[in-house]
C-alpha cells in the first residue's frame, strides 16, 4: 500500500482573530499546529501501513515555516514527507490547492490511498479533500469514522461514513480518497528517537517547477473564487416566540411588525 | 558561538510532546493516584516508551543520548502537571540510571540500561540511611568481601522507586573498608531487587509525591556477586557526589515545572473567579503576585537552563547546579503559596491541583541535599573560609 496523506498548517487558536484592514488572519503570536483532523489522517495512515504493509508520504503545502508540521508528521513515522512551496502557489484558493496537491501527489505516483482531514479548522471549507480526489479522478469517501477493510489485492475499500442522521457503509475501488472525522482513531505522540530522527531530516521542497502543473492554474491567479470580505458576525439577541390561538397570534405578529416599521 | 537562547528544534519538538502527554494521560489521573498513594505502572512505562527515561544514554545501549538540557525540559513538563510523575523519571534518570551508565563497566550496561531505558524495570540510588542523612558519609551499611562475595549488612531510607513492582536494582552505597586517614571507605555496590536478604519496604503515608515510590530497604547477609562493584573501590563516596550534582539539576527542574504549572493555575483563576463584580487579576494586590512569579520563574529558568548547559559543555557546573537547585525549589514555594492564596477556600480542596502542588513543593527544600545544604556548597565555592559548615 502506498498511502498520501495531505495535511495543513493552522493557527493554534480556538479564537481566530481577523485583521479588519486586510481581511486575512492574525498570525503573530498565535503558534501554529497540524489541522487537528489531519493528525487523525496522519494516524490512519501509520495504522493502515501497520496493518496492510506500505508506506506512508506526507505533502503539505505552505510557506517554508509549514516545515514544523512534516517534522511533526516525520517523528510519529511517516516514510517520506515534501513541502510544496512557492512563491507561486501564494493565495491559492480550495480549487487552486486542490489542484496544486493532486499534481503532488501524480509526482509520488502509484499511490493507493489518499488521506485528508475532513476539514481544516481555519478555512473549515471541507473542500480541498473531494477537490484532489476530482482533479485525480478517484473515488472519495468522505467523513470517514471508520476504514472496515481494505483488500489490496483485488483493490478495495469499505468504510463506514459519519452522515448527520446515522452511518452509512460504502465501498469502494482503490485508488481513492478518504477523509477522516475526529475519533476515527487516536493520534500517537512521537518518542524522543522519532523526534531525534526528524529534527536531523532535511525536508525535500518541491517548488512549481518540480510538479506536472499548468502555472495559469497556480494560486491567487489560479483561483476561481475571490474573497470579498471577511469578518466576525454579530451577535443576534434571541427571537420572541409567540404563544396561543392561531388567529390570535398572528395578529399580534402584524402588529409587532407594524410596530418595527418593517410592515405598513 | 556566542550567546544564545534559542532551544533547538529537537528540544522544542521534545518539550511539546512531553507537554501533550503530561496533560493527556497524566494530568485526568494524578489527582486519584496521588490520593490512593498509587504508583503507576503504566505511566512510567509510558514516560520509558516515549524514550524519556534514556535520554543521558548513549543509543548503543537503548538511549536516546539528547543531553542533560533535554533531559532537564522533560522533567520540568511532567513536574507542570504532576509532581510523583516527575519524580519517577528524575530518580530514574538522574539516580538510577546515570551512576551504572557513567561508572558502569561494559557488561554492567550492556545487562542493566537496555532494560532500565526501555522502562523494563527501575533502577534506585542507596544512600540515605536513618541516621545519615545530610551527613551522608556516615553510613552505617556495610559491604565485606567473603570468598568472591559481597556481603552486605544495613539499611536505606527514603529511597525512590525502590520497592516498586518493577524495581529491578539498586546502587548501594557501602562501607567497604577504612582509608589510611581513618574516614570510611565507601564504594556503590550494584544489588538486584529479589536477592536473598535485601527487602525492599515500600513506605506510605508521604505529604507529597504520594504517586511516585518510596522505599526502605533491608540488607542481612544479603550477598552479591564481587563484580557487582560499581567502578573502583573507595569511589562511592565520589561517585555520590557527583550523581547528586546531577540530582539536584532534577530537582531543580521539578520545582521549576512545579512553580509554571502553580502560576498558571493562578493565572487562570484570576480570570474566572470574579469578587466585587470583576476578576480577582484585576486587583493590584493579585496582579502583583502573578508578577513577581513570572519574574521569580524566568530567573529560575535562566539558572537552571545555564546550568545544564555548563554540564552539557563538560564545564564544572557543582555550584550552578546547587544555586539552581536552591533557586527553583524556593520559587516554587513562593508560587504554590501565591497560588493557594489567589484560590482562597477553593485552594484548599484537592479537587483543585493548587493544593498538591502546594504539599509536593516542600519535598525540593528537602530530597537530595536540603537547602541548607545547598548552601553549605555554594559558599565552599565561593571560597568562605573555613568549611562553612
Amino acid at each position: 500500500m502506498k498511502i498520501v496523506v495531505c495535511i495543513k498548517q493552522v493557527p493554534d487558536t480556538t479564537e481566530v482573530k481577523i485583521d479588519p484592514e486586510t481581511k486575512t488572519l492574525v498570525r503573530e503570536g498565535v503558534e501554529s499546529i497540524t489541522n487537528p483532523f489531519d493528525e487523525f489522517a496522519i494516524e490512519e495512515g501509520l495504522l493502515t501501513k501497520e496493518k496492510y504493509g506500505g508506506e506512508v508520504h506526507v505533502i503539505t503545502m505552505g510557506p517554508p515555516q509549514a516545515k514544523e508540521v512534516l517534522k511533526n508528521a516525520y517523528a510519529v513515522g511517516s516514510d517520506y514527507v515534501y513541502l510544496i512551496s512557492d512563491r507561486a502557489f501564494a493565495g491559492a484558493d480550495t480549487w487552486a490547492t486542490a489542484y496544486t496537491l493532486s499534481a503532488a501527489i501524480k509526482k509520488i505516483g502509484d499511490f493507493d490511498l489518499v488521506i485528508c482531514g475532513k476539514q481544516a479548522i481555519d478555512g473549515d471549507t471541507a473542500q480541498v479533500g473531494p477537490g484532489i480526489a476530482t482533479q485525480l479522478n478517484i473515488p472519495q469517501l468522505t467523513y470517514v469514522d471508520k476504514v472496515v477493510e481494505i483488500d489490496p489485492d483485488n483493490k478495495k475499500i469499505k468504510v463506514e461514513r459519519l452522515l448527520e442522521d446515522g452511518k452509512e457503509v460504502v465501498e469502494a475501488s482503490l485508488p481513492a480518497l478518504i477523509t477522516v472525522v475526529k475519533d476515527i482513531n487516536e493520534p500517537r505522540l512521537p518518542s524522543l528517537f522519532g523526534i531525534k530522527k526528524a529534527a536531523k531530516l532535511d525536508i525535500p521542497t518541491w517548488t512549481a517547477d518540480d510538479l506536472p502543473v499548468d502555472k495559469d492554474k497556480l494560486g491567487l491567479k489560479g483561483s476561481p473564487t475571490e474573497v470579498i470580505n471577511v469578518f466576525s458576525p454579530e451577535v443576534r439577541g434571541g427571537g420572541e416566540i409567540l404563544e396561543g390561538e392561531i388567529p390570535e397570534v398572528v395578529s399580534t405578529l402584524v402588529e409587532k411588525l407594524m410596530d418595527m416599521k418593517i410592515i405598513q | 558561538m556566542g550567546l544564545s537562547f534559542d532551544l533547538t528544534e529537537e528540544q522544542d519538538m521534545m518539550r511539546r510532546m512531553v507537554r501533550q502527554f503530561a496533560e493527556k494521560e497524566i494530568l485526568p489521573v494524578c489527582v486519584e493516584l496521588d490520593e490512593k498513594e498509587e504508583f503507576s505502572v503504566h505511566l512510567t512505562r509510558r514516560m520509558a516508551e516515549l524514550g524519556l527515561f534514556g535520554s543521558i544514554v548513549s543509543e548503543e545501549y537503548g538511549g536516546t543520548d539528547v543531553g542533560y538540557l533535554s533531559y532537564i525540559i522533560s522533567v520540568e513538563e511532567i513536574a507542570r502537571v504532576d509532581g510523583s510523575q516527575a519524580a519517577t523519571l528524575a530518580a530514574g534518570v538522574s539516580l538510577g540510571i546515570s551512576p551504572i551508565f557513567y561508572y558502569g563497566n561494559e557488561e554492567q550496561k550492556q545487562e542493566w540500561l537496555p532494560k532500565l531505558c526501555s522502562g523494563e524495570i527501575l533502577a534506585s540510588f542507596g544512600l540515605t540511611e536513618p541516621n545519615a542523612g545530610s551527613d551522608a558519609g556516615s553510613s552505617k551499611t556495610t559491604a565485606v568481601l567473603e570468598n568472591g562475595y559481597w556481603v552486605i549488612n544495613g539499611s536505606k531510607i527514603f529511597i525512590t522507586n525502590s520497592a516498586s513492582e518493577i524495581s529491578g536494582i539498586c546502587v548501594v552505597q557501602a562501607v567497604t573498608g577504612k582509608r589510611s586517614d581513618g574516614k570510611n571507605e565507601l564504594s556503590c555496590i550494584l544489588v538486584p531487587n529479589g536477592t536473598e536478604g535485601f527487602e525492599a519496604r515500600p513506605m506510605h503515608g508521604k505529604m507529597c509525591w504520594r504517586a511516585s515510590n518510596t522505599g526502605e530497604l533491608y540488607f542481612t547477609d544479603c550477598m552479591v556477586p564481587e563484580k557487582n562493584l560499581l567502578g573502583r573501590r573507595g569511589e562511592g563516596f565520589h561517585q555520590m557526589l557527583a550523581t547528586l550534582d546531577g540530582g539536584r539539576l532534577s530537582i531543580g527542574a521539578m520545582g521549576l515545572g512545579g512553580a509554571q504549572g502553580a502560576f498558571e493555575a493562578a493565572l487562570n483563576y484570576s480570570k474566572e473567579r470574579e469578587q466585587f463584580g470583576r476578576p480577582i487579576g484585576s486587583f493590584q494586590v493579585n496582579a502583583f503576585k502573578m508578577a513577581d512569579m513570572a519574574t521569580q520563574i524566568e530567573m529560575a529558568r535562566l539558572l537552571l537552563y545555564k546550568a545544564c548547559w555548563l554540564r552539557d559543555n563538560n564545564r564544572e557546573f557543582s555550584k550552578e547546579a546547587a544555586m539552581a537547585k536552591l533557586v527553583c525549589s524556593e520559587v516554587f514555594r513562593m508560587c504554590a503559596n501565591h497560588a493557594v492564596q489567589l484560590h482562597g477556600g477553593y485552594g484548599l480542596m484537592n479537587e483543585y491541583r493548587v493544593e498538591k502542588f502546594y504539599r509536593n513543593q516542600k519535598l525540593l527544600e528537602i530530597g537530595e541535599g536540603t537547602s541548607e545544604v545547598q548552601r553549605i556548597v555554594i559558599a565552599r565555592h565561593i571560597g568562605v573560609p573555613g568549611r562553612a559548615l
